[in-house]
């Protein structure tokens, strides 16, 4: 019997109230966003703001809790951004969406300074008694996002991203499950060659996770070579998004087959209409079907980061997605 | 279609040649103006709605008259009544609903809407404006409005099956208001629409909404269509099918990078060139600016050529705005007396080009 597990790819959207406190407390230029050594107010209200999230999380009933990334000004650049040997520049556009995040540029060697963010991850474990998720983005994403004036290369830049992540996820506090937020690999597909090592980029991080980790892709279906590579990555679960585009990922899955357990994106991150739990249930059941497979476990979350949508729509959706695992279990 | 100009020339225009000068839409609203916002908004305040409509209505005519004073030929009242450009027309929208603030980037946010169910024309959007306005107006007055696309493009959709679906019902809205604009004396509407510098691939979108858009407006009625911040190159020359009169484009900001792309392939409409830039507190000199006009020219002849800042100025600090449209006028001014007397080369081929050229 498949067990569905309620979660979310995290980077979630600030609390109102938080909006509001951190605009005033850090400004709205882009020489005020987040830097890694922020003062003790600034501090202080992101912990407040991160315990309100877990508790929205707790509250609705998932299964999974994400400390909820609200400290990334820079989304899934972020990890970057904050890094010693890294310099932001300009605003640049976030994929197709109409969100900027800082350009970070690599000048230096990545191997030192990591750290935060398990940091966060610790500050959250304090709160989460089982269950905690930790998010990164995947190293074929990050490196796609950042631009590269250290390494001149791009294989090397991709290793030295897989090791940067590698020495982050080893300063990870216990946890339960690891999403590493790949849409590059759809968005940005990798060329012949790239996406062989793509895919082994996304195992050397994946095997530094004493955790369930799932490699999860979105705003449309991944390539069909890339994905095959991917599929030789030692991840547990692939992630899909199921609102961009099913039937690819389908046909995917139908020619090359997929990990015992699968994460489907069946809520809409970037849409404040709430899919039902039935809904919900529905598009597993229908994945399952297609594919013909009974998981072990089926991740069901939103297909994208939830930052785009306003609070209530949020919460709302975090409420359906643990009603929808709760549904299939009253059914068991 | 390169539209009904000379209605907009004054009668007592100085020289023979005509560039026109005029705004994109939004300025900085006078201090006292957003205070009464502020009173409106709070409840404890004794400040209610009487009181907040005479404040929009001072605001309104002060700015009227401000761009008067500067000398602009075609004038607007520097969006007094309206917050920012898609909540404002969302409010009035039936079928619209708001449901809290969402990021754009860093700290800035935007209370984006959702169409939660079937658009329809609600209450009415720009005519109480444009009449007002028009009133205290002795100059003609411009009616900018955020087009369609625009307001597909920044909603979220729960109810359409696409984007493309949402711009078309709009779009028959927006028809909808432009004809009770012209029917209150409207000659000059600027339809925004900043989503397709960043979404280009939909410039076939954007003109079937704008045919729907032009649906039995009258021919005397000038049209423009407002973009920027994007990469033109990648929508030109296929707007140039777009059934308007005029292109209102914002290109001092990346000094003139993209002058280029629109000299390429000839510019066959009215031209509206960006000669200050919107989001640099200096005021550029009279001389500066001059230099940016002669960039025009180089696009399309004097006669086809209107002068504005790249975008609405609301973020500059109010004396700042004021004295970027003075020194604009008068470099207009300036350039027609030098067109007048011979001393100035125009490069842009245009009405007297002949098919040899």
């Amino acid at each position: 019997m498949t067990q569905v597990i309620a979660t979310t790819p995290g980077l979630f959207p600030l609390p109102d109230w938080a909006k509001d406190e951190l605009a005033d407390l850090k400004g709205h230029q882009k020489t005020d966003l987040i830097s890694g050594d922020e003062s003790g107010e600034v501090v202080a209200a992101y912990d407040k703001a991160r315990e309100e999230v877990i508790s929205v999380q707790q509250d609705a009933g998932l299964d999974r809790i994400v400390e909820g990334q609200l400290r990334w000004d820079d989304m899934l650049a972020h990890p970057l951004a904050v890094h010693d040997s890294v310099e932001t520049k300009g605003i640049v556009r976030y994929y197709d969406n109409n969100n900027f995040y800082r350009e970070p540029v690599v000048q230096g060697d990545l191997s030192a300074d990591g750290g935060d963010v398990a940091a966060d991850l610790g500050a959250a474990a304090d709160h989460v008694d089982s269950g905690l998720q930790a998010v990164l983005p995947g190293p074929y994403s990050l490196a796609d996002l950042a631009t590269d004036e250290h390494y001149g290369d791009d294989a090397a830049f991709l290793d030295a991203i897989a090791d940067f992540l590698v020495e982050e996820v080893n300063a990870f506090p216990d946890v339960e499950t690891l999403f590493l937020l790949e849409p590059s690999l759809v968005e940005n597909a990798p060329a012949d060659g790239e996406d062989e090592r793509a895919a082994a980029a996304i195992d050397a991080v994946a095997s530094a996770a004493d955790a369930e980790v799932v490699a999860h892709t979105y705003w449309g279906a991944i390539e069909e070579k890339a994905y095959a590579h991917l599929m030789d990555a030692d991840v547990d679960a692939i992630g899909f998004d199921l609102v961009a585009n099913h039937d690819q990922t389908v046909y995917n899955v139908q020619e090359y087959g997929t990990k015992d357990n699968v994460a489907l994106g069946v809520v809409n991150g970037q849409n404040t209409l709430v899919e039902s739990p039935e809904t919900i249930r529905d598009r597993i059941d229908w994945f399952e079907q297609q594919t013909n497979t009974a998981y072990d476990t089926v991740y069901a979350t939103a297909n994208t980061e939830t930052f785009y949508l306003p609070v209530n729509k949020f919460e709302d959706k975090l409420k359906a997605l643990a009603n929808a695992a709760d549904l299939e279990a009253a059914e068991a | 279609m390169t539209g009904p100009r000379d209605q907009f020339k004054p009668a007592d225009h100085p020289n023979d040649h005509f560039l026109l000068t005029t705004v994109v839409g939004s300025y900085p609203k006078p201090k006292w103006h957003d205070r009464a916002r502020e009173l409106f908004e709070d409840e404890d305040a004794d400040f209610g709605a009487e009181e907040w409509e005479e404040s929009k209505d001072d605001a309104s005519r002060l700015i009227t008259h401000e761009h008067e004073r500067a000398g602009l030929d075609v004038i607007c009242d520097g969006e007094m009544r309206r917050n920012e450009m898609v909540e404002y027309f969302a409010h009035r929208i039936d079928g619209y609903e708001f449901n809290g603030r969402v990021k754009v980037w860093g700290h800035n946010y935007f209370d984006k809407p959702s169409v939660a169910d079937e658009v329809e024309y609600g209450e009415q959007w720009l005519v109480e404006e444009f009449e007002f306005t028009d009133e205290v107006a002795e100059r003609p007055v411009k009616v900018p409005i955020t087009g369609p696309y625009t307001l597909a493009n920044w909603s979220f959709n729960e109810v359409y099956d696409s984007e493309e679906q949402l711009a078309y019902e709009l779009a028959d809205l927006v028809n909808e208001e432009i004809e009770a604009l012209v029917e209150a004396g409207a000659r000059y509407i600027q339809i925004d629409e900043p989503a397709l510098a960043t979404t280009p691939d939909d410039h076939a979108i954007v003109g079937e909404c704008l045919e729907r858009i032009v649906d039995e407006i009258p021919d005397d009625v000038r049209l423009g269509l407002h973009v920027c911040y994007g990469d033109y190159s990648r929508i030109y020359p296929e707007i140039l099918d777009y059934p308007v009169h005029e292109y209102d484009l914002e290109l001092a900001n990346g000094d003139y990078d993209q002058l280029d792309v629109f000299k390429e392939h000839e510019f066959t409409k009215d031209f509206a060139m960006g000669v200050l830039d919107a989001h640099t507190a200096e005021v550029e000199s009279v001389e500066e600016i001059k230099e940016n006009i002669k960039k025009g020219l180089e696009v399309v002849p004097p006669e086809r050529l209107t002068v504005s800042p790249d975008c609405g100025v609301k973020l500059l600090p109010r004396e700042v705005a004021r004295g970027k449209m003075e020194n604009m006028v008068q470099a207009a001014r300036e350039i027609e007396e030098e067109l007048d007397a011979g001393e100035i080369d125009v490069v842009a081929s245009g009405a007297e080009a002949h098919a040899d050229d």
